[in-house]
């Protein structure tokens, strides 16, 4: 009865909404990022995110829309510095996020005034979304997800054996670029879920999550899904309940999921034996 | 079918490759033998488009491998199941499922009718009771069966192979080689086959090339075996167990 009661409050609405959009996204990009073992990149393009907001706020324009195209290229710039410059996908993520950090600390302290709004986008607060954020967010949800649907095979098969998509004529390269910036993108908006610090975990939670219990790829990502989108629901409500911060309830519902799949998967294979 | 015309390949300053021609025609079956670093592997991936060939040319069916659209004509297993996660949350008939993409191009949706080519391939390769087991819980034969049938489930005309039996035990590789030979003969699918098993080369394959970053042999067994340079290269023990293969 208490959470048709938080129904009520157009805030909690449109936080479980959009939030739940943006999960969504990010358990299914998270999947394929964790599998490639380049879940990290997450992290990386959130501390990018710090200097991407600090331009936004220096040039008076909404941090989400500056933060876009600038997140979209340092998640090209990572992918490159993988490619060419002979570098692991940890290093390239080090260079890049190390970037961001600095550049965003630089900005703040050269520009001055705007410090409090910038680290209020480290912890997020979705309960503060606007209705703007809110079709802004979904809408490019909805773009992200369409364009995982649509590669889902090629993904699949890429993040399964990158040779052998490449010898059945998948474009693994464009495929590659355009998972990249689909996480550039996603990075943005889960930073209105659960702030710049935690961002990396909407991607890799969930998606460790599924691993543990899954049986066939397509339900790792549906797994993935679910965990997410009661993740959100769940972490809002409990925040709301106990007021609590709600980036952090929802990141710590999510880990509770993961430790309960983790053990039900071990219990599991004992009983099994 | 396949021309390799006047090859050449270096990494850096190292050559790999050098001044290879050979023919493949439809119906033979090639079995490519050399020790390690003669260049096998590198050739396999230009004649797969991977790589692009620094001098010479290749034409896999009349076309630029790197430009070859029809890939649903070959067939690919590469030499050993490694190049995957083993924790990889996917099923056999899953991973089966993923050769049929070059053949459904995008955005290559599996439907209905594409379970039969799954069904065929999974009982062409002893799989089929394995179907819903994860990938990663597989021995590494199991393993190396399941990438044969992801090889085959498009019904390939030219199957390329990379020592696909290193990871299977005696019996198994036998009745793997036998169904390769099945292949070749019943639906003439052509097949290169690299290997090191060159008692399994003699027993089954057509044509034998050696590698050693030059072209040393490349003809059919019987000028194989009539050659009396190949004996003092391979070994007259080698060469006794590649020539005397038939029943």
């Amino acid at each position: 009865m208490e959470i048709v009661n938080f129904l009520h409050y157009e805030f909690i609405r449109r936080a479980i909404i959009t939030g739940s959009f943006i999960a969504l996204v990010c358990s299914l990009l998270g999947v394929l990022l964790v599998l490639r073992r380049f879940s990290l990149i997450g992290d990386g393009l959130a501390h990018v995110t710090f200097g991407s907001v600090a331009v936004g706020l220096l040039l008076k324009q909404h941090p989400v829309y500056v933060s876009i195209p600038i997140v979209m290229l340092s998640s090209l710039g990572i992918l490159k510095l993988t490619e060419k410059a002979r570098l692991y996908g940890d290093a390239a993520i080090g260079i890049v996020s190390s970037i961001g950090i600095a550049g965003g600390i630089l900005i703040a302290s050269i520009a001055g005034g705007f410090n409090v709004d910038l680290f209020s986008y480290l912890f997020g607060n979705i309960l503060s979304i606007s209705k703007a954020e809110v079709l802004a967010s979904i809408t490019l949800s909805v773009v992200v997800l369409v364009i995982i649907l649509f590669f889902y095979h090629e993904y699949f098969s890429a993040t399964f054996d990158e040779e052998f998509a490449k010898v059945s004529g998948i474009n693994t390269k464009k495929i590659n670029s355009i998972l990249v910036l689909l996480t550039g993108i996603t990075v943005v908006l889960a930073m209105r879920v659960v702030g710049i610090m935690l961002t990396s975990a909407l991607l890799i939670l969930p998606a460790v999550t599924a691993l543990q219990i899954a049986k066939s790829f397509r339900n790792t990502m549906v797994i993935s899904s679910v965990i997410a989108l009661s993740s959100v629901i769940i972490g809002i409500c409990i925040s709301f309940a106990m007021n609590l911060p709600t980036g952090a309830t929802i990141v710590m519902t999510n880990f509770i999921f993961f430790i309960s799949a983790f053990f039900y998967r071990n219990t599991f294979h004992k009983i099994k034996l | 079918m396949l021309a390799v015309e006047r090859l050449s390949f270096r990494y850096n300053s190292v050559e790999v490759l050098n001044d290879i021609s050979f023919l493949v025609d439809a119906g033979d079956y090639v079995g490519l033998v050399g020790p390690n670093g003669s260049g096998k592997t590198t050739i396999i991936k230009i004649i797969l488009g991977l790589m692009e060939p620094q001098k010479g040319s290749v034409s896999l069916f009349g076309t630029n491998p790197t430009a070859f659209k029809d890939r649903h004509k070959i067939g690919y297993l590469p030499q050993k199941p490694t190049n995957f996660n083993p924790h990889f949350p996917a099923t056999v008939e899953e991973v089966v499922s993923l050769g049929l993409f070059s053949k459904k191009g995008f955005p290559g949706r599996v439907v209905k009718n594409d379970e039969r080519l799954i069904n065929e391939a999974m009982a062409l390769t002893d799989i089929f009771n394995i179907k819903d087991a994860m990938i990663g819980d597989l021995s590494g034969g199991q393993q190396q069966r399941v990438l044969a049938a992801r090889a085959l489930v498009n019904q390939p005309e030219l199957l390329i192979l990379d020592e696909p039996t290193t990871a299977l035990d005696p019996e198994t590789r036998e009745k793997f080689f036998q169904t390769l030979q099945e292949l070749n003969r019943n639906k003439k699918v052509t097949i290169i086959l690299v290997t090191h098993d060159i008692g399994s080369i003699g027993k089954y394959a057509s044509k034998l090339l050696y590698l050693d970053k030059r072209i040393i042999f490349y003809g059919s067994f019987e000028d194989f075996c009539s050659s009396g340079d190949m004996g003092s290269y391979f070994g007259e023990f080698a060469q006794h167990l590649i020539c005397h293969r038939h029943d």
